[in-house]
């Protein structure tokens, strides 16, 4: 992939596997919203494939590539909220657009939507009514609305607070299992990394620089990964003491 | 000057190619009636005060000046009502309220339609299988071809109104005096060419703009810019369009 003469991503292979949630992470400018976007249509890519349960999705037209999108759901980094609706309007709008249910099945489904992402209540507020956080909640209830197969996230904790941004994840981690869907998440957030990385790809200018699971981050040995990781002396500490530990048991 | 007109070129032709796009098959008739309904108003009811109002201004103010013209001549004084309705139907209601309309309306759905692109709103509405190019255009432009000609037909009324409160209450002239010159050499003709010049300039604002508006990158610089841009194009295209119009109609 490249934007003009500039190769943004290159030699990417990935598998992205069903029932998991797989994080792409990386330094800013690492190219990890362009794979991103390469993966959910919005950018072409130069060379290569793109699979989606086996079907190439590179090279489908507008129309096909529309249907493959019926299967895809995807919360925005912003959330990407339309703010002259009302949050019942955001997550119905996939269901008035797609679907020929009843009032009654539209309006269940919205609500059981959102009781899933524990936001009861809010049906009648704008967007801007309500705060960061539940503006996720109500992005990943849009975006399961209409029960999608895979599941992408664009950094879904950025500009949330520490807690918040676990209540996130554990949303996104326990829809994931719930369904057997495929989850992407776009993160740089280390949390997210440990606790919910099954399956983890560490992008370096364009390329993939690490592979694995948050399991085998404390004991891998690639170095660029250790910088990025444990970027902060506070980590490095943290790390260091839970090696320590770890020698410790197995002795 | 070659980088010039090869933009204006890729402008041309990026455009073609939106428009092509916008004006497919809707996914779901009802979704578009729903939004086509609520640019019918916002475009209607949003803009009937300005354009009544700049109206009775054009008419008062072309009674009067004509007036100022006509007076020790031997033109009779009643030809001031023929003159400011045949003044309003040709040009000042099509052209006028559709360069007034093309500074409302279409910077208004350029700054929508940018402001949807940078807030990733036109993104999500992708990734859910929206043909955005349709479901953000067509309705717009059909919205626009229906209830701007019917503001031209009110702002062709005001105007001859804003002629009469403008001549008879001051002494200029007689009620049945101006009634007489309203009613003198009508040409039916003259409102058909109304109707088209309306058609037309209303067609070019809405498709200027929202092509500014859906192509717009990122940063609020570029936001003002695409606004502006659509008013600037939209007014020059409306200018010509109506020489070509005029030149076709009345030759």
């Amino acid at each position: 992939m490249s934007f003009g003469d500039t190769p943004i991503l290159r030699g990417i292979t990935a598998t992205f596997e069903r029932g998991k949630t797989n994080l792409i992470i990386g330094q800013s400018g690492a190219g990890k919203t362009v794979l991103l976007k390469l993966l959910v249509g919005l950018l072409e890519p130069v060379q290569g494939q793109i699979l989606y349960d086996g079907r190439d999705v590179t090279h489908l037209t507008q129309k096909e590539i529309r249907t493959v999108r019926m299967e895809v759901g995807m919360l925005f980094q912003g959330s990407a909220l339309f703010d002259f609706m009302t949050v019942e309007e955001n997550i119905r709008f996939p269901l008035d657009m797609f679907t020929n249910w009843t009032k009654k099945e539209k309006v269940d489904r919205v609500n059981y939507c959102l009781e899933r992402v524990n936001l009861e209540g809010v049906n009648d507020k704008f967007p801007s009514e309500v705060s960061g956080g539940m503006q996720k909640r109500v992005g990943i209830a849009r975006a399961i609305v209409l029960k999608p197969k895979f599941l992408f996230c664009d950094e879904p904790n950025s500009g949330l607070d520490p807690k918040t941004s676990i209540l996130i994840d554990d949303l996104i981690h326990s829809i994931t299992m719930e369904n057997n869907i495929t989850t992407v998440i776009n993160t740089h957030d280390m949390n997210s990394v440990m606790e919910i990385g099954e399956n983890i790809i560490l992008l370096n200018k364009g390329e993939i620089a690490w592979h694995g699971s948050a399991n085998d981050v404390l004991s891998s040995t690639n170095d660029y990964l250790q910088e990025f990781i444990f970027a902060s002396p506070f980590l490095q500490r943290l790390r260091q003491a839970a090696l320590d530990q770890e020698s410790k048991d197995k002795r | 000057m070659v980088t010039g007109v090869l933009q204006i070129f890729t402008d041309l032709g990026r455009w073609i190619l939106l428009m092509r796009q916008a004006l497919q098959r809707p996914e779901k008739w009802s979704m578009y009636w729903k939004e086509t309904v609520r640019q019918m108003y916002d475009i209607g009811i949003g803009s009937l005060i300005i354009v009544a109002l700049i109206s009775i201004f054009m008419g008062a103010v072309a009674a009067i000046q004509f007036a100022y013209q006509l007076s020790g001549q031997l033109i009779p004084i009643w030809y001031i009502g023929y003159i400011v309705r045949d003044l309003a139907i040709l040009e000042s209601a099509p052209t006028i309220t559709c360069l007034v309309l093309a500074g409302k309306v279409g910077s208004n759905m350029a700054a929508e339609l940018g402001g949807m692109r940078q807030k990733e709103h036109i993104d999500a509405m992708e990734i859910m299988g929206v043909n955005t190019a349709s479901y953000l255009i067509m309705p717009k432009l059909i919205a626009a071809v229906v209830v701007i000609p019917l503001l031209v037909y009110v702002s062709a009324f005001v105007a001859m109104i804003g002629g009469f409160l403008a001549s008879v209450p001051t002494g200029v002239m007689t009620a049945p005096e101006y009634t007489r010159g309203l009613l003198a050499f009508y040409e039916p003709y003259n409102v058909f060419i109304m109707t088209v010049k309306s058609v037309v300039f209303a067609f070019i604002l809405t498709a200027v703009s929202t092509y500014q508006g859906y192509f717009v990158k990122i940063g609020s610089i570029e936001l003002g810019k695409a606004s502006t841009q659509a008013v600037v194009a939209s007014n020059i295209l409306i200018l010509l369009a109506d020489y070509i119009i005029a030149l076709l109609l009345t030759a």
